[in-house]
């Protein structure tokens, strides 16, 4: 990023462009919940297992489009609209949807590698997105970022020793060589790597041994949030089932937390404790993993759960198959963004009001934004 | 009762390479009957794509080159017929649809100038009989306003809008056998599962044998009858699709469907681990005597490396099963 951006705080809501649509969430919406009871008057240490290390606040995120010539009106892609969850502490968060709901632009706003149009990112409370460069630095280390693809992710120049220990040295992490050396011996342990390809170039590995290079460079800041943006849609099935089970003992060796981005519906119900499913740039559902697949409320969610193609044949089904393609973000369908594909939409109602998420029954924790959810 | 098909026998197809003759396909046999569907398993490299591509000879030659096995299609090895009769057979008799919806369309025609194309190829018929075949076959694969989308480039559609124009040109002559390469693959699910009802739906109206070439399972557990499952060039298993999923008799095959998390996993808290194959595929650059998957096998033995195990039957009610595993009884 340049140092010629406006700083950060230039970018609060109150000095946003007044081209710039608001966000179309209420501002009501909640941000953090009481902890449950049985910790909420326990001694402070029991508490920050289920504490929040990360919240989105209406986060959203408008891109200029070309504008015709003649055209006066400026036109933004919502890329994300007013997304607002919290991940805790030690779990994965896993967020679902197709191609251009907005999943990989949330996770990196989230990282602050681009700037929010609206909206707050809580790193254990404090705002991120005020923040300058020296201010952020520092707080880089905490958040890292693991890519989907393993290819154009590594500098094809670098050996896995100077991959890795760049961000040693970046955050002075090591007091010399050696320490660094030592500590890149280790990462390459944790993550299944041989010590002795430490002089190799990403060239000679493998789809899965170079994911593994870029779970070693993110580990070696010894970050606590790691966003997995697709981190294993371009690996073949037998590897991506190594990958998953080490990130999950990462997790729970190093107490890692995880937003887990991926279109993948199996694989984020194997990770996650809780899921969002994003469209068109909103969160339309949101619960614990086994609710959502269990029980999904949206009629997306349950559209696209039923998409999935299922490894048993005795259980070849019905399927909800939903008419026609994901609109373009760039001129939304009003009201629900889903209604023209939604088998239950209303006429009058939901291609005119926009629904907010909302918890079905109080206190379940399981959000939609449906007028219509499937609650039988 | 009438023989298969297509029957595929022992085939053999090689590539060029600094370390000499490399075999992609390695003696791969399978036969598809009349109106059937066929799964083609397999990780990237296992050879699944140059198989395609070696029935409808394809193979760029050179660096490849189909060694030696047959290709029969209706009784008529198609390996060897002359290059005109073969033109005859591809995208008429025999049809692909590829991955890649966007670098198989040409960016600078309209679609339906592309169907009219192959259609034109292989039947004698005016150029506004054949729009007017176009127009329908894109009504047929599920395309709003065929007569509008018709006059569109592909760059004006979307990726599932590509894939079906591609399955509409696939089928615009009737084929008997639609070959489809991961058809799916670069879209997302809920266009996955529409293309894929439409495959379906064709089949069963046109009566065409379906070979559904994949990496997902999931696709294969409800879209095809029996199943092949190729590892490191080889056919490592083959059997009615139910018994795939309900005993798999190969170590490799119970590896992949360990690998996938069941759909009735805990999820969030009592989570359980993948089973995941260690190790990585072979370089067949290199391969050793032996089973090709001995060093990733949680089941090897000493005969494993030594022996080079050959496919055989295997007991199955469900129909003809067969594991190129030495202790394939005991799974």
């Amino acid at each position: 990023m340049s140092s010629s951006r406006p700083p950060p705080s230039d970018r609060l809501p109150s000095d946003r462009p007044s081209s710039v649509p608001p966000p179309s969430v209420p501002p009501s919406q909640r941000l953090s919940e009481p902890p449950p009871a049985s910790t909420r008057e326990g001694p402070a240490s029991l508490r920050p297992k289920s504490s929040t290390l990360i919240a989105v606040d209406r986060l959203s995120k408008y891109f200029p489009v070309d504008k015709g010539f003649f055209s006066r009106e400026e036109k933004f892609v919502r890329a994300v609209d007013g997304v607002t969850f919290r991940v805790r502490r030690g779990e994965t968060l896993g967020l679902v949807g197709e191609s251009g709901c907005g999943k990989s632009t949330l996770g990196r706003l989230i990282l602050r590698l681009i700037d929010p149009t609206y909206g707050r990112v809580l790193y254990e409370g404090r705002d991120l997105v005020p923040l300058g460069q020296s201010a952020m630095r520092p707080l880089r280390r905490k958040l890292q970022i693991i890519f989907q693809d393993p290819y154009s992710s590594l500098n094809p120049r670098m050996t896995v020793r100077q991959i890795v220990g760049e961000a040693i040295r970046v955050h002075g992490l090591a007091e010399n060589a050696a320490a660094e050396a030592r500590m890149v011996g280790e990462l390459l342990d944790q993550v299944g790597l041989r010590r002795e390809s430490i002089d190799r170039y990403p060239h000679e590995f493998s789809g899965g041994q170079r994911q593994r290079i870029g779970i070693a460079r993110a580990l070696a800041v010894q970050p606590e949030f790691i966003v997995c943006d697709e981190p294993i849609s371009a690996l073949d099935v037998s590897i991506q089932a190594q990958i998953v089970n080490l990130l999950q003992d990462l997790q729970e060796r190093l107490g890692l937390t995880y937003l887990f981005i991926s279109h993948d519906l199996k694989i984020v119900e194997h990770v996650s404790h809780r899921v969002c499913v994003m469209y068109l740039g909103r969160v339309v559902e949101q619960a614990t993993s086994r609710d959502l697949y269990d029980h999904p409320l949206h009629p997306y969610s349950r559209a696209l759960l039923s998409a999935v193609p299922f490894v048993d044949p005795g259980r070849r089904k019905l399927r909800v198959l939903l008419e026609g393609d994901v609109p373009s973000p760039i001129d939304p369908p009003g009201g629900c963004a889903f209604h023209p594909r939604c088998p239950r939409a209303e006429p009058g109602k939901c291609d005119v009001e926009t629904p907010h998420l909302a918890e079905v029954d109080l206190g379940s924790g399981h959000r939609v934004a449906c007028f219509h959810p499937h609650v039988d | 009762m009438p023989g298969p098909l297509l029957r595929v026998r022992d085939l053999v197809t090689s590539f060029e390479s600094e370390h000499g003759r490399v075999r992609a396909v390695d003696e791969v046999s399978f036969d598809v009957a009349a109106g059937a569907s066929l799964g083609i398993v397999g990780e990237s490299g296992c050879g699944k794509s140059v198989m395609a591509l070696s029935i409808l000879r394809l193979v760029p030659d050179p660096p490849g080159r189909i060694e030696s096995g047959s290709i029969e299609l209706e009784g008529r090895n198609l390996l060897e017929l002359p290059p005109s009769e073969m033109r005859a057979v591809r995208g008429n008799k025999i049809s692909m649809v590829f991955q890649e919806p966007m670098t198989s369309l040409n960016p600078v025609y309209t679609v339906g100038s592309q169907i009219v194309e192959a259609i034109r190829l292989h039947q004698k018929r005016s150029r506004s009989e054949a729009w007017k075949r176009a127009v329908e076959m894109l009504a047929l694969v599920g395309i709003p306003a065929p007569e509008t989308n018709a006059r569109a480039y592909p760059h004006q559609l979307s990726g599932g809008m590509r894939q079906r124009v591609m399955i509409a040109m696939a089928i615009a002559c009737e084929p008997k056998v639609l070959l489809a390469d991961e058809p799916t693959t670069a879209l997302d699910v809920t266009i996955q599962a529409q293309i894929l009802a439409t495959l379906r739906d064709l089949r069963d109206r046109l009566g065409m044998s379906l070979v559904l070439i994949t990496h997902d399972l999931g696709v294969v557990a409800e879209h095809t009858d029996h199943v092949v499952v190729m590892y490191a060039a080889r056919v490592v298993e083959s059997a009615p699709v139910a018994s795939i999923f309900a005993r798999p008799r190969h170590p490799y095959t119970r590896g992949l469907l360990g690998s996938l998390p069941s759909g009735r996993d805990p999820g969030s808290d009592g989570r359980r681990r993948l089973l995941a194959i260690e190790g990585m595929v072979p370089d067949l650059r290199h391969v050793s005597k032996g089973c090709r998957f001995a060093d990733r096998c949680p089941m090897k033995i000493d005969a494993c490396t030594t022996e080079d195990p050959v496919l055989r039957a295997v007991e199955d009610d469900a129909g003809p099963h067969e594991s190129r595993c030495i202790r394939a009884d005991e799974l």
